[in-house]
């Protein structure tokens, strides 16, 4: 049986006792997958696993558990987003106990970004794409009446590269085989790239990016982690921390505010930069803040049930901070 | 008014021209994705795309002062003060070159509210009747285009001044206005002449990509006939995740924000954008929101377009049809989808044991 045909008789075994199970179904076109929420078993059919499902559904969570309507949600998730669910049963952020997660082993997601950069360098139009296929380490996209292929890690989205999680933890259920772990990279290489800078090109570089953000909020509120909804203190009017002008400087403070919030929370799942219609290189943010948490406190988020977030307890003497040697 | 022609090496040089008395905003590379710019001498505008932004930009910024303010204390005594406000009307020329005809027929949404009998914008009517669109007709048609299902097409002039159609070697330059003629008086322009009929060819080579159009008429009534049934709404926006990239994309989203925006005893009064997505919009002072819900907010969005504004406009669907917030949209919502499931709507049999509401 394959994964998905077992993820669908995993869900319709557990629907009767759940309101909700959420996955994913065939978006606009071929090349697009979107949230599928499941409620009746007719909905079942729908249901697609592919390396286009690249949403983490756990984002939802906050929103569907505070409604009166909804008390047993399931999901479907990888490894990463499965990871945002131990990381928010930590901080109890969600009422666990009412979540029931179908996990599956991902080989890695589709950059939609990378792979129309790509079709377009080989000369098509991107329209013109208009069927993709996985296979193994390929990728084929029927285009202009031809198929190009590419090889997956070429036009797979950069998180991929670096995964140490391809298999969901912590799941009720769990669908298929689970996928060797096997980085690519030890390091994501736009940010080895972005390290090699000097400072003052850095600052540079975020002027000249910062400067098109529109601050739609897309990378907030696709972020599984982002458990503020509808207090985020960035739109607040009252009080009126960050003003509602969008200029280079008022964009950075956001995406601070962002990045600083999600210090040892953050899971990497990428979706703040998938989301971001102006496709800001926000990962360097959070990549950068989990590599900092690692070295400070040689800590994972969401990687280990049992552990105990760093910013959620408390040290006298922290083994990585001189606190006493100034 | 007759139709001219220029070559793609000449474009930069004719937009370095205009930008010496207008202001140019320009689609230009901005990093990895296509953005109106205001035009930089020598750079080559991107015009073989639909930029990610829409050219809304141009007449309705984003960030628009609306005035500067400065209070001044008393110093015989601190508990009075006084204020002294300075309007900031808008003053410059502008030329939107490289929209599409959807992105430019946007304004016309635009111009039923905010030029009319009941009102006239100051700042909107400044800067509309100081700005002129150079659109280019769309040679790319993608799978969230739906110009032609809201009663537009691929090389629509609506609401252009010139009409810039892709040809072998450059674009043939149809003027739609005087002042979008007089744009073309310029040395870079030749007779277009014979790629006249090379233009027309493209046009309907465009028009014949698109699949049959789909029939909006009384999806008004029938979104409406849906307005009680949150039911529906749920359903519609349960993947919605609440953001603002379908508002800040669309061409046609006229709402805003005003907010002072101080800095010790000066500042700016600021009008935005503002994004019916959000839980701040049309949030009251009392704290009571009458579209607590992204269900209630969802349905703002889509009935807006679809079925209030056209009710108080004529018929005109506020949307024309760009696809970016479905494109752009991080989780695929589709309006074309919302809207065709409020006109095909069926009531589902009743469960057993009756109906809760």
């Amino acid at each position: 049986m394959s994964t998905l045909e077992q993820l669908k008789e995993q869900i319709r075994k557990a629907l009767p006792d759940l309101d909700v199970v959420i996955g994913w179904e065939q978006g606009y076109d071929a090349m697009h997958a979107t949230p599928l929420f499941i409620r009746e078993e007719a909905d079942i059919d729908r249901l697609i696993w592919s390396p286009l499902c690249v949403h983490s559904l756990g984002t939802y969570l906050t929103g569907l558990t505070k409604s009166s309507k909804v008390q047993k949600v399931g999901l479907v998730v990888k490894g990463c987003d499965s990871r945002a669910i131990v990381q928010l049963t930590q901080e109890r952020m969600i009422p666990r106990e009412n979540v029931t997660l179908f996990g599956v082993g991902c080989s890695g997601c589709l950059s939609h970004a990378r792979l129309e950069y790509k079709v377009e360098q080989g000369g098509h139009y991107v329209e013109d794409m208009h069927a993709i296929t996985f296979n193994g380490d390929k990728v084929e996209v029927a285009v202009d009446g031809g198929v190009e292929s590419f090889d997956f890690d070429t036009v797979c989205l950069e998180k991929c590269l670096t995964c140490r999680f391809p298999n969901a933890i912590a799941t009720e259920h769990f669908a298929g085989e689970e996928v060797p772990v096997a980085p690519k990279r030890e390091k994501a290489p736009s940010l080895e790239a972005f390290e090699k800078l000097p400072l003052d090109e850095r600052f540079a570089f975020w002027q000249d990016q910062m400067r098109r953000c529109v601050r739609c909020y897309a990378c907030r509120n696709t972020c599984p982690m982002c458990v503020c909804r509808d207090h985020c203190i960035s739109t607040s009017r009252n009080p009126h921390w960050v003003s509602q002008e969008a200029s280079t400087a008022e964009n950075f403070m956001f995406q601070m505010i962002h990045t600083m919030h999600l210090a040892g929370r953050c899971i990497e799942c990428g979706e703040c930069q998938r989301a971001c219609p102006v496709d800001l290189p926000i990962m360097l943010f959070r990549r950068t803040m989990v590599h900092a948490v690692k070295d400070t406190f040689n800590y994972v988020s969401g990687a280990d049930p049992e552990a105990t977030p760093p910013l959620l307890t408390f040290k006298a003497e922290e083994d990585n901070i001189n606190e006493r040697g100034w | 008014m007759e139709a001219k022609f220029i070559s793609h090496d000449d474009t930069t040089g004719w937009l370095d021209a205009l930008s010496e008395q207008h202001v140019v905003l320009a689609p230009m590379w901005d990093n990895t994705v296509v953005t109106f710019r205001p035009h930089v001498k020598g750079r080559t505008p991107v015009l073989d795309r639909m930029p990610v932004l829409p050219p809304k930009e141009g007449v309705f910024p984003q960030n628009e002062m609306l005035l500067k303010y400065k209070y001044d204390k008393d110093p015989e005594n601190l508990d009075r003060t006084s204020v002294q406000v300075k309007e900031t009307l808008p003053q410059d020329t502008a030329v939107v070159v490289g929209a599409r005809p959807c992105g430019t027929r946007g304004m016309t949404v635009f111009d039923r509210v905010y030029n009319c009998e009941k009102i006239r914008d100051p700042y909107y009517v400044g800067r509309r009747e100081n700005t002129l669109f150079v659109t280019v007709a769309c040679t790319r048609i993608e799978s969230t285009c739906f110009c032609h299902d809201v009663g537009s097409h691929p090389a629509d002039a609506e609401a252009s001044d010139v009409l810039l159609v892709p040809v072998a070697g450059g674009y043939v330059a149809e003027p739609v206005t005087e002042r979008g003629n007089a744009l073309l008086d310029s040395p870079f322009f030749a007779p277009a002449g014979e790629r006249s009929a090379e233009a027309a060819e493209v046009k309907e080579k465009n028009r014949a990509k698109l699949p049959a159009a789909h029939d909006y008429t009384g999806c008004g009534e029938k979104l409406m006939d849906r307005f009680n049934d949150l039911a529906f709404w749920e359903e519609q926006s349960a993947k919605c995740i609440s953001c603002g990239a379908c508002t800040y994309l669309c061409p046609t989203c006229y709402c805003f924000n005003i907010t002072d925006e101080s800095v010790g005893l000066t500042g700016k009064r600021l009008r935005t954008w503002d994004n019916c997505m959000s839980f701040q919009f049309t949030l009251e002072g009392s704290g009571h929101n009458p579209r607590p819900t992204k269900a209630h907010r969802l349905r703002n969005r889509v009935n807006h377009k679809f079925a209030y504004y056209p009710d108080l406009h004529g018929g005109a669907i506020a949307c024309c049809g760009c696809g970016r917030c479905i494109k752009s949209c991080p989780v695929s919502v589709d309006i074309r989808a919302i809207v065709r499931a409020a006109q095909t709507y069926t009531p589902k049999p009743a469960p057993e044991g009756g109906d809760e509401r």
